[in-house]
């Protein structure tokens, strides 16, 4: 069964953003726009999710907590980074502090761009990266690393 | 015969009914939020998801927990349906809790351990209104057989309104629902990451997913036991109960603990308590009144 398409949980971790993404991330779950429509839930914990959502380049402090959270994730998992400075920087890029994007750390899967990011862009992010998750869980399979 | 019927029925349809109940419930959580909401089979997705994720245990012991817990619920809702001793069903029902708690011991995180602290906050409140509801039914009824009780030929909900009531709380407390939701919250609220399920993941989530299944069939049983006098009643009360329950959840914050003690153990003794006084008072002055008591 397709499970992962209907029930992505999801947390949100800001590496270094303003609060400006964070803000539209959660104002993904208001009745407005409503994400639990798709079966998703923002946990808050890394242990219960299957898709990471960035806000925020990477900065020498933030680096390590995102490395932590990302192997607290069991497999089949996906990162995305919601915002212009999740993507790439943006124009904290040359800052003395900033690594980069969240892909200078991890492997991002899909890349939600904007100032700061949109709703409704933010929930179509998701949804494409529902197909990378399945993907994730059949490779997965395969290997026979499901039972480790 | 039919108290084996009832016991299977119990163990391999409840899951199915009390899924269904709990996807009813988000739903209409949503709708009562002005959102539209999860699908109705929403629970069962989450379920099967959770068991196809990678197993990350922090301890292996904590999968032996869970499974005892989940085997002590089924035990005790078994004894429910099968129309057994109810304090059998008591005493199952607390060892599965503790169970519960000492998985949430098992693991080193801080946010695990306030989480079971916090559980055996939450037992220590409604236990005495259980322990109350059950004596509330022995007074009424004569007997701790289920089917006894349910065979009482005299409604039991006009003779016990105030266990009902009491009731109400403890159907909040065990569904981890506001404004009792201390230990861990289900879903959208959370507070201390995640409570007492921090550190679960993957099928040791989808344990508790089942339990969760399982005592929405024994906490609505358990309703349905003050109205068995006719199968409707019974279907009607149960629905009310939901509805009451999910409003509740939607319209209250969270209690701290205290508040959540002094709440519980206040509705207990003037409800469930004076219940039982009355009961007796009344038994003393007019034994016509009440027959079926012992």
């Amino acid at each position: 069964m397709a499970c992962f398409k209907r029930s992505p949980w999801l947390f949100h971790y800001n590496a270094s953003s303003c609060n400006g993404c964070d803000i539209e991330v959660l104002a993904a779950l208001t009745p407005l726009y409503d994400v639990e429509r798709f079966g998703i839930i923002n946990t808050g914990n890394p242990k219960h999710s299957d898709i990471m959502v960035v806000t925020g380049g990477v900065n020498a402090r933030s680096r390590q907590v995102l490395l932590n959270l990302y192997r607290q994730m069991p497999e089949p998992r996906v990162v995305v980074a919601a915002g212009i400075c999740a993507c790439s920087g943006c124009i904290f890029a040359k800052a003395y502090n900033i690594l980069g994007g969240v892909d200078a750390v991890l492997p991002v899967d899909v890349y939600v761009p904007g100032c700061a990011v949109r709703p409704e862009a933010l929930i179509d992010g998701i949804v494409k990266s529902l197909p990378i998750l399945e993907e994730r869980y059949k490779a997965m399979k395969k290997k026979g690393a499901h039972r480790g | 015969m039919t108290r084996l019927v009832m016991l299977v029925a119990f163990v391999v349809l409840g899951p199915l009914v009390g899924g269904l109940m709990d996807g009813a419930a988000r739903v209409l959580s949503a709708r009562l939020q002005s959102r539209v909401g999860p699908p109705l089979l929403q629970p069962f997705y989450d379920f099967f998801k959770l068991m196809q994720k990678q197993r990350a245990l922090v301890r292996r012991l904590q999968v032996l927990y869970m499974i005892v817990y989940l085997l002590f619920t089924v035990l005790a809702g078994a004894l429910l349906f099968s129309g057994d001793d109810i304090l059998l069903f008591y005493f199952c029902l607390t060892l599965a809790n503790v169970f519960f708690v000492l998985a949430g011991y098992s693991s080193n995180s801080p946010f695990s351990h306030i989480g079971a602290e916090r559980e055996l906050i939450q037992l220590l409140s409604y236990e005495p209104a259980l322990m109350l509801i059950i004596v509330g039914l022995y007074v009424a009824s004569g007997s701790f057989q289920v089917r006894q009780i349910m065979m009482t030929p005299v409604p039991l909900a006009l003779y016990l309104p105030g266990c009902l009531i009491a009731l109400v709380p403890m159907i909040l407390v065990k569904q981890g629902r506001s404004p009792f939701d201390l230990s861990t919250s289900h879903h959208a609220h959370q507070e201390i990451v995640k409570g007492i399920t921090s550190d679960f993941s993957a099928s040791t989530l989808a344990v508790l997913e089942l339990v969760h299944w399982y005592k929405n069939c024994y906490l609505y049983g358990l309703v349905a036991l003050f109205f068995s006098f006719s199968w409707w009643a019974a279907l009607i009360a149960v629905a009310a109960m939901f509805l009451l329950t999910v409003l509740m959840d939607n319209s209250f914050g969270r209690f701290t603990y205290g508040q959540t003690l002094r709440v519980l153990w206040a509705v207990t003794l003037a409800a469930a308590f004076g219940n039982i006084t009355v009961l007796y008072i009344l038994r003393f002055f007019s034994p016509v009144l009440l027959k079926g008591g012992a």
